[in-house]
């Protein structure tokens, strides 16, 4: 028999609701799961009959032999009758593995999508929590090790308590005073496996922790790899890194030393629980107690060699369930997390725009927007037009409770008005951003759009009338076309190329190997951060949004090709509130206000001009470039 | 029962080249190879496994005894004697199996280890354009994920390569040796058995194949959405997300189904072929058995022999779908060890550079080592040690390109380049890269202390030396402020300083290399212009004598140069000091202008 993957023994906090809960996940397999249960009995007692038939089989040999008169028929019958109990057994197995299979597949996809649609529903904040590492590790570690229990180890529990308990009615049936010797064997063996089983799985908790250790530095050298280069750090790095494998090396052999020691021990108890019950049966057959026979003996002895085979499965199989279960608890922990919460109630719908300026809601895209404000109070509807204005008053936020990053923001943002935040790194400007596409939330009536208290607002609604550009762009494997159509799903190829044009990206993207249909893979990484950067430009354009947030949007573009895009950002900006974010201050200089930020206040506001000749802050960041000597 | 499992690991989707299949052997033999010093071990853990089979396999003729010798001849005696007899052959059989158990882990863990640290070497010698070739991400899951495939398959291999084949030759002797009529079952069984595991495993690898690559995908669909969460909330296309992933997870479901549907059905399919087995043998040896052929024990023990046989050939075939499915694993580890590395010291090379000097003659570059699709085209360019260049230039211009040809990150595809008097390609790369201190564009920093982060550039600096180049890099007055000061730990890739605290980390870490040579990859992006400048300064007076090279996106950064070098599309386009570049080079002037706009205002 192969030797199981080992696992570590990871005790689950809560063993039976996390059962319960995966069980859960297998509604509308009811009707499977019977049968499934009906099958692993008839598969496992096909066995256990097949061989109670073993007896009366030898018993009527050895009559034969005995007697010199040969009951044929009935050998004839036994024989048919045990190819019956076998046939079902055989068809039970096919029947519950197959059955097995589908539940167990159906169910993964299940906890997989659940967990998926769970975490695109997490706030901002559960991301900043958690590694993408920590994340990823539930899609994959947890789940294969759930997959296995799941194709493997229910059924095999189920068999292998049948098994065991029919064996072991079999034996009492078959003679009870036989049967204290595996009363005896039982506590031996569980004494055995509780003391190789402990030690083995002290050894995969230590390996565990090797195995992270090597993998971490492993991770983060070849991350670095080209640093290690430009500073010929490789011995040093090998150096560590053979220390970290040794131990993971030393652990690892520890550890499976005894997972592999366990089965010949539990296979060589059973000969000698074997030869134990052949000598105790044979005095008994001999000396006639309990009225033993050689047909009894010989069945009871096969039942010994069978007894043993199912405990030892068990025993192998609790590091793999324990494991699992510690698995599914962490992605169940995942899956409970607190979604986004949102009260919002007020949503975005296209609008018809009369002349006297009443709105009504439009079924298909006008161009026009509204925000659509029932009023609870009287189950009144108001429409209030899309415009951008953003008002932020006295606005105070932190990250983590006690530790502010805004500290009394104000400000007012016109439809149409380009506001600009500068200021170091940690000053709060990309902050602001994410509280008013609400990444973050902040009390009532603090951020108002249009005139509406933010808070009111479905977030889902909220964004959708706000395009984003990120500092680090990301982009999804797909086509160019698709990663631009992103910003809108149901974007013509026209509306397409014309975001791509503005972007200053149609160029370069007609020079790609397959145009706009190029295959993107590995987050763009095909492309230079530049051209990254224009595709996302193009992307938020494609979404044609009242608000437009540029955090950093052109920072790896260079100037010059900045400047070549300026008309096209200019006419993308057209009309629109735009926030920009940039360090580099010829990006900004031409905003209708810039907000000087340091440590989460605005020190300074005005237009360039003003700023300039206020000679605070942003004059002196501003000179600070041309201060040469 | 029998029972089994086909484990997988997910793989994360990896780029890089791959090798067109060469054949199995050699593959195998290379990364055979590498089980090293634990030979020993993993061919005496075979051998002892002998041990404990040649036991089980004569256990049941001591048990077809006990019961014909004794039992049924109520010669307690014989029963007793036999019994004693069986223990020590169980103790023996202990003794090899658990010395089999032993060793097969020392062997196995130790060839991962091996595998390891030959992968890990390899990875460490791996020129850039090696790296770029594979991605990052996919040399890291080639280190860990496929190595640990790899062991599981080997321990596995060592433990029942041997048991399976021995087990069913013995058992095979014995059942012929008992009774060679009643062992003619054997000859139908086996072949219908074979030819059915045969008939599933060239189904399966196919099917298998599939699911893995579509499980790739959808694991990649995972990783993206993580990465790209803001983008997706921020477009509000959690839902489409959603949908796109409920598919893939159909996908991968149905193609599970449709691989795993296979393998289950070799369980039953044994049981069967093993029942009807049973079923003849005790039909014929009843009927031997009351014809006076044979003895009841012998078939009790011959039926024992019946399910020995079949499983060591379920074994056999299950081994055998194990390697099929490590076969991705040991191909990708191959392909690490088998890639070429293109940079490498030559032989024995003691030259040291004279000076600070660089020189390009007629350089052209290629990633793809491709001379028409260049990189850089025909750069000439003479630089005097202890110079200050300035590099400008759009997104694209190759302005990083042609500085990694200086440390000898890349090879010029054609033309030399010059450094210290000497062609790069004369030095050994320790020297070479000693003389030559370059802070990336994408840097890193490691976890562990500020010091000891610095103390890459130099690990014998003094803590005044320490202190000396962070002031110069202007990042003392911030690490001071810490309440740790320069033990302070950051944690992996750096995430507890700021970008601009980090870029200049990584300039005091390359100051402390005391390089003939220093270059910024537009190393000051983050930090702010003062900050900017006074690092400048500081360059200037502490590193007079050393040549630098400064890439920057502002023009502020390298108005100061002693000259500024004007990329475009590969080429050098202009090269002078900044006044000389405003009257004569129209795309300096553009850049210059499109930054300086509204300042004279």
């Amino acid at each position: 028999m192969p030797p199981r993957r080992q696992a570590v023994m990871e005790k689950p906090a809560d063993f039976k609701a996390t059962i319960k809960r995966i069980f859960s996940y297998m509604h509308g397999f009811g009707v499977h799961f019977v049968f499934v249960i009906i099958g692993v009995v008839f598969s496992s007692l096909a066995g256990i009959a097949g061989n109670a038939l073993l007896k009366p089989l030898i018993d009527n040999i050895e009559q034969a032999v005995k007697s010199g008169s040969w009951d044929k028929r009935g050998f004839i019958r036994i024989l048919c009758l045990m190819g019956l109990i076998y046939f079902v057994g055989a068809v039970s197995t096919f029947v519950y593995m197959r059955l097995m299979m589908r539940i167990s597949t159906t169910t993964l996809m299940r906890i997989r999508n659940d967990l998926f649609c769970k975490m695109e529903s997490l706030p901002i904040r559960f991301f900043d929590k958690h590694t993408h590492g920590e994340l990823m590790s539930h899609f994959t570690n947890d789940t294969d090790t759930l997959r296995e229990m799941l194709s493997n180890s229910i059924a095999q529990f189920i068999s292998s308590a049948i098994s065991i308990t029919g064996i072991f009615v079999m034996m009492i049936i078959y003679s009870w005073q036989l049967t204290l010797i595996v009363v005896v064997m039982l506590f031996v063996i569980i004494r055995v496996i509780a003391f190789i089983g402990s030690r083995s799985s002290k050894g995969f908790i230590a390996q565990q922790k090797a195995l992270g250790a090597a993998n971490g530095y492993i991770e983060e050298l070849v991350e670095g790899q080209k640093v290690v280069k430009v500073f010929t750090h490789e011995d040093e790095a090998t150096e560590e890194f053979d220390r970290l494998n040794e131990e993971l090396c030393q652990a690892a052999t520890r550890a499976n030393t005894f997972a592999n020691i366990l089965m010949p021990v539990m296979n060589n108890l059973s000969y000698l629980h074997y030869a134990v019950t052949a000598i105790v049966g044979g005095i008994m057959t001999v000396s006639g107690v309990g009225g033993m026979t050689v047909g009894t003996v010989v069945a009871y002895l096969q039942y010994t060699r069978n007894f043993s085979m199912p405990i030892t499965q068990v025993s192998q199989q609790l590091n793999a369930v324990l494991t699992a279960l510690a698995g599914a608890e962490r992605i169940f922990k995942v899956i409970d997390e607190e979604p986004e919460t949102d009260e919002g109630y007020v949503t975005l719908v296209n609008a018809d725009i009369a002349e006297d300026g009443t709105i009504t809601e439009a079924p298909e895209r006008t161009g026009r927007w509204a925000w659509r404000h029932p009023h609870k109070a009287d189950g009144s509807v108001t429409y209030t037009e899309v415009h951008g204005n953003v008002e932020l008053d006295d606005v105070y936020f932190g990250y983590e409770p006690g530790k502010t990053v805004l500290n009394g923001i104000s400000l007012y943002a016109h439809a149409g008005q380009k506001i600009a935040f500068v200021g170091s790194t940690g000053a709060g400007k990309t902050t602001i951003t994410n509280l008013i596409n609400r990444f973050y939330d902040v009390p009532d009536g603090k951020i108002r759009y249009d005139g509406i208290n933010i808070n009111k607002i479905k977030k889902s609604d909220l964004r959708r009338s706000q395009s984003i550009v990120l500092q680090d762009t990301h982009l999804f494997t797909g086509t160019v076309m698709d990663n631009i159509r992103y910003g809108k799903l149901d974007a013509t190829d026209e509306e397409v190329y014309a975001a791509a044009r503005l972007a200053n990206a149609d160029g370069f993207i007609r020079h790609l190997e397959n145009g706009y249909d190029t295959m993107l893979t590995g987050d763009g990484g095909n492309l230079s951060q530049g051209q990254r950067q224009l595709l996302a430009i193009a992307r938020a354009a494609v979404a044609d949004p009242p608000v437009l947030i540029l955090d950093e949007a052109t920072s790896s573009i260079d100037t010059r090709t900045e400047a070549m895009i300026e008309k096209g950002m200019d006419s993308l900006m057209e009309g629109r509130t735009v926030f920009v974010i940039a360090h580099r201050l010829s990006t900004v200089r031409n905003s209708s206000a810039i907000m000087v930020l340091e440590h989460g206040k605005i020190i300074e506001r005005g237009n360039h001009n003003e700023l300039i000749s206020q000679r605070g802050k942003y004059y002196q960041l501003y000179n600070g470039m041309f201060e040469l000597s | 029962m029998l029972q089994f499992r086909v484990g997988f690991k997910s793989k994360l989707p990896c780029r890089g080249a791959f090798y067109s299949e060469k054949g199995v052997l050699p593959v195998y033999k290379e990364i055979f190879s590498h089980v090293g010093k634990y030979k020993k071990e993993a061919l005496l853990s075979p051998l002892s496994i002998i041990g404990e089979v040649l036991m089980e396999v004569l256990i049941p003729v001591v048990m077809a005894k006990i019961i014909d010798e004794g039992i049924k001849q109520n010669n307690i005696g014989r029963v007793v004697c036999f019994g004693l007899l069986m223990l020590v052959m169980a103790l023996v059989s202990l003794f090899f199996g658990a010395i089999a158990g032993r060793l097969s882990a020392v062997a196995a863990m130790g060839f991962a280890k091996n595998l390891r640290a030959v992968l890990f070497r390899r990875v460490q010698s791996f020129s850039f354009a090696n790296v770029d070739k594979f991605s990052t991400a996919s040399l890291t899951t080639r280190l860990t994920t496929d190595v640990t495939n790899i062991q599981t398959a080997f321990m596995m291999f060592i433990r029942s390569a041997f048991r399976a084949p021995i087990m069913l030759t013995f058992a095979l002797i014995m059942a012929f040796r008992m009774n060679s009529q009643l062992s003619v079952v054997f000859v139908f069984a086996a072949p219908v058995l074979a030819l059915f595991m045969a008939f599933v495993m060239t189904k399966a690898h196919p099917r298998f194949k599939k699911m893995l690559s579509l499980y790739d995908s959808m694991n990649s669909r995972v990783q993206e959405n993580l990465v790209g969460i803001r983008t997706v909330k921020a477009f509000v296309r959690e839902d489409y997300e959603k949908k796109k992933f409920t598919d893939s997870t159909e996908a991968v479901r149905e193609a599970q189904v449709s691989a795993e549907k296979l393998i289950i059905m070799t369980m039953p399919f044994m049981q069967f072929i093993m029942y009807i087995s049973i079923i003849s043998i005790l039909w014929f040896g009843g009927n031997m058995a009351v014809g006076g052929r044979m003895e009841t024990g012998e078939l009790a023990s011959f039926i024992t022999y019946v399910s020995q046989i079949l499983m060591s050939l379920m074994m056999l075939s299950m081994l055998f779908i194990m390697f099929v499915l490590s076969r991705a694993s040991i191909q990708r580890i191959y392909e690490v060890l088998e890639e070429e590395i293109d940079i490498v010291s030559p032989e024995n090379s003691k030259i040291l550079p004279a000076d600070g000097s660089i020189s390009f003659s007629d350089v052209s570059f290629s990633y793809f080592k491709d001379m028409n699709n260049l990189a850089l085209e025909h750069i000439d360019l003479d630089i005097r040690s202890g110079e200050t260049i300035g590099i400008i230039g759009g997104t694209g211009s190759s302005k990083t390109s042609l500085v990694q040809l200086i440390p000898r990150l890349y090879d010029a595809t054609d033309g030399r380049v010059i450094v210290g008097g000497h062609d790069v390609k004369d030095y050994d790369l320790d020297i070479l890269r000693n003389t030559v201190a370059m802070v990336l564009q994408k840097n890193v920093l490691f976890s562990g202390t500020i010091r000891d982060n610095l103390r890459w550039g130099n690990a014998e600096a003094t803590d005044a030396e320490i202190e000396e180049a962070c002031k110069a890099a202007c990042a003392h007055d911030f690490i001071t402020s810490f309440p740790d000061g320069y033990d302070t730990e950051l944690g992996q890739g750096g995430v507890n300083v700021s970008g601009g605290q980090k870029q200049r980390l990584c300039i005091a870490r390359a100051l402390l290399r005391k390089p003939k040579i220093i270059i910024l990859d537009d190393s000051t992006s983050a930090v702010d212009t003062a900050t900017d400048s006074s690092i400048r300064k500081a360059f200037r007076e502490k590193l007079a004598d050393t040549t630098t090279i400064i890439i920057a996106q502002r023009i502020t950064s390298v108005m100061d140069a002693d000259r500024i070098v004007v990329m475009d599309a590969g080429k050098i386009s202009a090269v002078g000091t900044h006044d000389e570049l405003l009257e004569s080079s129209e795309i300096y002037r553009e850049v210059y202008e499109s930054q300086q706009k509204g300042a004279d205002e």
